[in-house]
């Protein structure tokens, strides 16, 4: 199984060669226009950019991301049960059971507190005021 | 990997070479050669969607390079960008603007070592070959906030962030979607998976417990489109609103290594699904009926490129939906479906 992982090693070592090897390449034989001011400039459809694009974004990317979490963390506790759930027959389903019931209480109350939306009904009507 | 070996075994002056060495040489040759593989496959999917996209829209898409119905048109395309200028904006964040493609493309890539092709055709048999596909799959996420962040540009920070969070709701129903194949399997290593289907069609996962099994392969399709950013999933890429998404900015080869990881995770996710659902490299009729005259590798693809055709199908047939409906399919229709899936699954396996 080591050996497994140092393949999967040498796969990363060599796609980064590949890569590596096809910059350079494309370095030696590219293009190289004149330099100019305007050229570097981030594109936005042709108007001259207004401030950094580096500002605070949406809220629910963040919440969603929170919600992400506590799904993944569940997932990553669903897969060893999957793979032993024929081992232990009826006390892995009862388990399992169990534990999908929390979280499905959980994904009820998130859904009920509308953060699923990505626009909430209260914001809905805050923007209509 | 053995048929490899045994046939670098032939070589003149082969045995001569110390026996800690040797060992590698059959890895980094069948590195080699998936990787050659996946760049070919990558190429004629790019050409194959530009056809299919024609014929379904009454046009004919390239037909002049290299004769035949164009088929060297990808191939055109590729010196082109070779050729090009790499422009890096001066306002970006350099570093992590030139290293985010790197990360894009080995996250598409590196996943491929666990894939079964064949009966011994695979670079590693992983025993958590499944959670590895994921884990390197998630990669892709962090090479895009990273290109839309970097690149400084509004375009691509929008596209960047919309694309995290639709791969983020979208990976949890595919991977719960999955468990109905590991519950009876009772394994995460794809080869031992595939193992399982043996013996024709009507032992593959597709068909077990009808209809469970069947919905969780529909749930992992959809869930596997909008995590490659295909379309009617592709907001991050909304070339109607953003332009280009996260790789606005990006140009020459750095935006030919986000196109080709594009196509390599279309690859990805439909090799994922042919090994869990469709059989894998397994013959459709018992060995006793009919011999398996076409070699598994082959087969394999066979099944990967149906796949791949559906979903360019697709993208040239539904229009893209909107973030709302979006968050709307992931969360409060897959994920309560997938779990009821995964105790269904549960339940006829113990009880029945």
């Amino acid at each position: 199984m080591a050996f497994g992982f140092a393949s999967v090693l040498l796969f990363f070592v060599i796609g980064l060669i590949f890569l590596a090897i096809t910059l350079f390449l494309s370095r030696l034989i590219q293009y190289k226009g004149k330099p100019g001011v305007d050229k570097y400039i981030p594109y936005e459809c042709g108007e001259i950019p207004e401030g950094s694009a580096w500002v605070r974004f949406n809220i629910r990317f963040y919440v969603l991301a929170l919600i992400f979490i506590i799904f993944d963390v569940e997932i990553l506790f669903l897969l060893p049960w999957a793979v032993v759930f024929k081992k232990l027959g009826s006390f892995a389903f009862i388990e399992g059971l169990i534990f999908i019931a929390i979280l499905a209480v959980g994904l009820a109350y998130v859904w009920k507190r509308g953060d699923l939306d990505w626009v909430k009904a209260g914001d809905l009507e805050a923007m209509k005021e | 990997m053995q048929s490899i070996a045994e046939l670098l075994g032939l070589l003149p002056g082969y045995s001569s070479i110390p026996e800690t060495y040797r060992a590698l040489i059959p890895v980094v040759v069948s590195c080699v050669v998936i990787f050659a593989c996946m760049a070919l496959a990558v190429l004629f999917a790019v050409w194959l969607e530009r056809k299919v996209s024609a014929h379904i829209q009454d046009r004919l898409g390239p037909m002049y390079v290299g004769g035949w119905h164009g088929w060297a048109q990808t191939l055109a395309d590729a010196v082109k960008l070779l050729l090009k200028e790499d422009i890096v904006p001066a306002s970006a964040d350099k570093l992590l603007f030139k290293v985010a493609p790197f990360v894009v493309f080995l996250g598409a890539f590196a996943a491929f070592v666990v894939i079964p092709f064949g009966a011994s055709s695979f670079v590693a048999d992983l025993n958590i070959g499944l959670l590895y596909v994921f884990a390197v799959g998630s990669l892709s996420v962090i090479g895009i906030i990273m290109a839309g962040w970097a690149s400084n540009n509004k375009y691509s920070l929008y596209g960047g962030m919309r694309a995290a969070a639709q791969i983020i709701s979208y990976e949890i129903p595919s991977a719960i979607a999955i468990m109905t194949v590991v519950i009876p399997v009772g394994s995460l290593s794809l080869v031992e998976i595939v193992n399982a289907q043996q013996g024709g069609i009507q032992n593959w996962f597709i068909f077990r417990y009808p209809p469970l099994v069947f919905l969780g392969f529909i749930i992992y399709f959809i869930a596997s489109l909008a995590e490659v950013n295909r379309t009617p999933f592709d907001i991050p890429e909304a070339e109607s609103e953003l332009v280009a998404g996260y790789h606005t900015e990006y140009s020459g080869m750095r935006f030919a290594f986000f196109f080709l990881a594009e196509y390599a995770n279309m690859f990805l996710v439909a090799s994922v699904a042919t090994a869990l659902f469709l059989g894998g490299w397994t013959w459709f009729v018992p060995e006793s009926v009919v011999p398996q005259f076409i070699p598994g590798p082959v087969l394999f693809f066979g099944k990967v490129l149906a796949l791949v055709f559906v979903q360019m199908w697709l993208r040239w047939s539904l229009p893209r939906l909107r973030v709302d409906q979006l968050m709307y399919l992931s969360w409060k229709v897959l994920l309560p479906a997938s779990l009821a899936l995964v105790l269904g699954v549960g339940w006829v396996t113990v009880y029945w």
